[in-house]
């Protein structure tokens, strides 16, 4: 087991704001191809764990792997670029820009693209050919998400659902090999759930993607996690497969409260 | 091959060169031939002075969204060590082209250099906090060149410059200005002004998509200070003679009506706004004088108030949807409003509409004592989905 | 010895100038969440009120009363016809309405007493003498007055109905508001209460530097504001200790020739450093945004 290769693996992550433990001991290992869930009642500490992994805050104690590299205590950036992206709780797109230069944000860092300032400010036949290659790449990307045909409208004008899904591509457009979603599908209704669903298998098999996700609509998760993680108070309550972990008297006991 | 130049809408990123280049033109043809009276060429060297100025502060209030107070501290910089450079440079190279080009690159070096200086609390603090710091930046520099020696910077007195040809001084300016405009429109509208938009309207999500927010910050402080320098060292060639005490609050101030009047984030804007009020400046100063001079300043102050009102207050926002230029437009000539802009096809179109409210993010929600919300749950939102879902 | 003493006191009276402006950005800050630049302005036009109801009247008493009933009505109305209609605009169109006030009553000051600084005389306090200690009248009675208006603040916010709709106000506004406050109102006072404290100290300043122009609360109000921001925007113990601090630090700068002339950049030097190092200055609450 311990020669095991894990995408991201925690070993005893936690972290205190003042007095309070936001998070204390947690243990997750997600393997390559997996789509990890973590759940627990609200103020678990399941957002904390996301802003650990993806270095908004620097934990205080415990480390985190990613593909078996130490990343804790790097930058948001650093980290994005060895290869984790998220989407947020609260949708967090670029608002005054078009869809299509969203995605194309999340294209920024890739090392074909990149262009000093000397190109652009010369306008290079190099620069105009990036720019291209960088609008058909989006374009693409795109279209996996149904979202070509709105390219050119602002990401604010978009419709809940939708910006969802470009949040995702425009994640996924920075490369990642794990991708952290934030309550997907919050939100949203049933139907809207059901397409969310799809398209997050889709994610995995055509992107070779990993994925660690925060949810609370239940049927979501047992319908695609291969396993969870269960939150409450920042402690772990359970881990493992999704209908053993869900089944777990304290599991329970946390969601419904101490009379039952 | 030109008619799909203009019909795909590439022309209009040219159109702003295209009018200065043409007026300059002709008014080089009228200098040069003598037919310019010395106060006309004085006023379009201010008038290319105040566009870098305006257009160099635009990109760091309307591209990154951050205010300053100090810009004119940037053209103080760039307006004595590039005046200074000049002085000693004037005995070996003489007061030629020569010249004028070394200082304005040792000018603006130096005011970027100080871009950065001032950037780098731009990295930690935000807002109402970092226009606290330029403005204070802007004050030690006044007060720093105030204070020299006469030998060094002149002191109060101010420091002599080497006076440049009048009847070609303001066709270098308004050179510079084409060259302002060039690098600044064709940083913007690239990947890299995709990048500082991006940081614009969420600092937290061009982190996580792996944008280098402290590399954009500096690079946009920096290229705002170099021109602001810039603008300096044609003030001190066209002044002939730079006193710190014209660098202050104020000046600033006038520079950001600028950039308020010709509309938040459009270079364009910008730059019809600084030569507006720069004529006006130079008009009315010869017609209000002694103290009528300051019906001047409250005339700013009134406009100041009136558009940012104008534009920003919430109650006004359904009268602003319904008179807006564009439709006036389509009312008065008729036209069938314009179509959706295809973003394809508009490669260069820089956005520049700026919802202001996203401008400052200073937080101002308190910090929670319940400090289970530090990690961001909503307390009710996703509880209601939860209940509806288990039933 | 006496130089240090005198030095001190004369500090600490400067610092309370400084304090009490400062109390003026500090609450509308914590309450409006907007930094009013104008509050300098305020300042100036209290001093030209005191000096034409002293030109009236000939009782500094009844001009320094006169002054600040009409800097309370002026600050109300600049709220009123400025800053409300911006209510939920960005922070920066509000700030750049702010500077578009300021310079709106430094011109019409103009338009009304010219260019030509005035010299003011408030009534000579003489000098009191501790000792070998010479100590100017204007210095002590500043330090009271700072105390008993800091002191009065300090227990109206914590006792009275309106202090705590205040506090709450500053708390969380939409809470405030579901409790019943009203917030306008909380607004309107905070600013009321602002501009009264700036006519009094135009009137210290004005004992203190007698000449009067149209900028003549710009200075003091920069540093004022630089203060507040020292001891943390929002908070009232911090807008006196930024205050004092801040005179002290001016006082003694001037008492020493090399480095007088340098006495603001030393001072706005100060600012950024604390800015750098406790973004939210000495006593300011600390806010984390959510990610």
């Amino acid at each position: 087991m311990a020669e095991e290769k894990y995408v991201l693996e925690t070993k005893h992550l936690g972290i205190r704001f003042g007095g309070l433990k936001a998070a204390n001991d947690v243990n997750i290992r997600i393997r390559k191809n997996q789509i990890y869930g973590l759940i627990g009642p609200n103020g678990a500490g399941k957002t904390t764990i996301f802003n650990m992994v993806t270095g908004v805050y620097t934990p205080t104690e415990g480390e985190i792997y990613l593909d078996g590299e130490r990343i804790d205590g790097l930058t948001q950036e650093t980290i994005n670029h060895k290869g984790i992206a998220r989407t947020f709780q609260n949708i967090r797109l670029f608002n005054n820009m078009t869809v299509v230069r969203n995605v194309m944000v999340g294209l920024h860092n890739k090392s074909e693209y990149k262009t000093g300032l000397f190109t652009t400010i010369f306008r290079l036949p190099k620069h105009f050919r990036v720019e291209h290659e960088m609008r058909e790449e989006a374009k693409r990307l795109l279209a996996l998400f149904g979202l070509e045909e709105e390219r050119n409208e602002l990401a604010s004008n978009l419709p809940y659902g939708k910006q969802r899904k470009l949040e995702i591509a425009r994640a996924l457009a920075t490369g990642p090999k794990l991708l952290l979603l934030d309550e997907p599908a919050a939100g949203m209704n049933p139907q809207e759930t059901d397409e969310l669903t799809e398209t997050i298998r889709r994610v995995r098999d055509e992107f070779d993607m990993t994925i660690l996700l925060i949810e609370h609509d239940m049927s979501l998760v047992s319908g695609i996690c291969d396993e969870v993680t269960v939150l409450n108070f920042g402690t772990t309550l359970a881990q493992g497969n999704v209908s053993d972990a869900l089944s777990d008297p304290e599991v329970i006991r946390a969601y419904l409260g101490d009379d039952n | 091959m030109i008619k799909s130049f203009f019909k795909t809408g590439r022309f209009r990123h040219y159109l702003n060169y295209l009018i200065i280049v043409v007026l300059l033109v002709v008014f080089s043809v009228m200098s040069l031939s003598g037919g310019m009276k010395s106060s006309s060429q004085y006023l379009l060297e201010k008038i290319a002075i105040s566009m870098i100025l305006a257009v160099s502060l635009s990109i760091l209030v309307g591209f990154l969204g951050e205010l300053s107070l100090g810009h004119a501290g940037f053209m103080c910089v760039g307006a004595y060590l590039g005046g200074k450079v000049s002085v000693l440079l004037s005995s070996l190279l003489g007061e030629g082209i020569v010249n004028l080009i070394i200082s304005l690159i040792v000018g603006g070096i130096c005011a970027a250099v100080c871009g950065i200086i001032v950037g780098l609390p731009a990295l930690r603090l935000k807002g109402d906090y970092l226009a606290i710091v330029t403005l204070a930046f802007g004050e030690i520099v006044k007060s720093l060149f105030l204070n020299s020696s006469d030998a060094s910077f002149g002191g109060a007195l101010g420091l002599k410059t080497p006076r440049f040809d009048r009847n070609t001084l303001f066709i270098i300016a308004f050179i510079l200005v084409l060259i302002t405009l060039a690098v600044i429109q064709n940083v913007l509208a690239s990947r890299h002004g995709r990048a500082v938009t991006a940081i614009r309207d969420s600092e937290i999500a061009a982190r996580a998509t792996g944008i280098n927010v402290t590399e954009y910050k500096l690079l946009i402080f920096a290229m705002s200070a170099f021109f602001a320098g810039i603008a300096g060292v044609l003030f001190s060639f066209s002044n002939q003679n730079i006193q710190a005490t014209k660098f202050g609050f104020n000046y600033s101030i006038e520079i950001l009506v600028m950039v308020v009047l010709g509309g938040m984030g459009s270079i364009n804007g910008s730059l019809i706004a600084a030569a507006l009020i720069t004529f006006l400046n130079v008009k009315l100063a010869t017609v209000l004088t002694g103290n009528m001079a300051v019906l001047q300043n409250l005339i700013y102050a009134l406009v100041l108030i009136i558009i940012v009102i104008y534009n920003n207050a919430p109650f006004l926002a359904a009268f602003r949807e319904k008179y807006t230029l564009h439709n006036l437009w389509t009312k008065l000539f008729g036209h069938r409003a314009e179509h959706r802009r295809d973003d394809e096809k508009s490669w260069a179109r820089i956005p520049t509409k700026i919802n202001m409210d996203e401008l400052l993010s200073v937080d101002t929600t308190p910090e929670d004592n319940r400090a289970v919300r530090l990690d961001g749950d909503k307390p009710d939102a996703p509880s209601a989905s939860d209940k509806e879902r288990s039933k | 010895m006496e130089i240090i003493i005198t030095t001190l006191i004369n500090g600490l009276s400067l610092g309370g100038i400084y304090a009490m402006i400062a109390l003026g950005y500090t609450m509308v800050y914590g309450i409006a969440k907007m930094l009013n630049f104008a509050h300098g302005d305020i300042i100036m036009v209290g001093a030209y009120t005191i000096m034409v109801t002293l030109g009236i009247s000939g009782n500094p008493i009844i001009a320094t009363i006169a002054a600040v009933i009409f800097c309370i009505i002026l600050g109300v109305c600049v709220e009123k016809v400025a800053y409300k209609p911006l209510r939920g605009a960005s922070p920066l169109a509000v700030l750049i309405t702010a500077i578009g006030v300021s310079y709106l009553l430094q011109s019409l000051a103009q338009i009304a007493f010219g260019t030509a600084p005035k010299n003011v005389s408030v009534g000579n306090m003489g000098t009191i003498a501790l000792g070998s200690v010479k100590i100017q009248g204007y210095t002590i009675f500043t330090l009271v007055c700072t105390v008993v208006v800091m002191t009065a603040l300090t227990l109206f916010i914590k006792y009275t109905k309106l202090g705590k709709a205040m506090l709450a106000v500053s708390e969380d506004r939409g809470a405030a508001q579901l409790m019943g406050v009203n917030v306008n109102g909380i607004i309107t006072v905070t600013f009321a209460i602002g501009s009264g404290l700036a006519a009094l100290a135009g009137l210290c300043t004005l004992m203190k530097a007698p000449l009067l122009s149209n900028t003549f609360g710009s200075m003091p109000g920069i540093k004022a504001f630089t203060a507040a921001v020292i001891g943390g925007i929002g908070s009232i113990p911090g807008a006196m200790l930024g205050g004092i601090l801040l005179g002290v630090v001016e006082s003694c700068c001037n008492k020493i020739s090399v480095i007088a002339p340098y006495t603001d950049a030393i001072e706005f030097g100060i600012l950024i450093v604390i800015l750098l190092i406790r973004p939210t200055g000495f006593l300011g609450k600390k806010r984390r945004e959510k990610v």
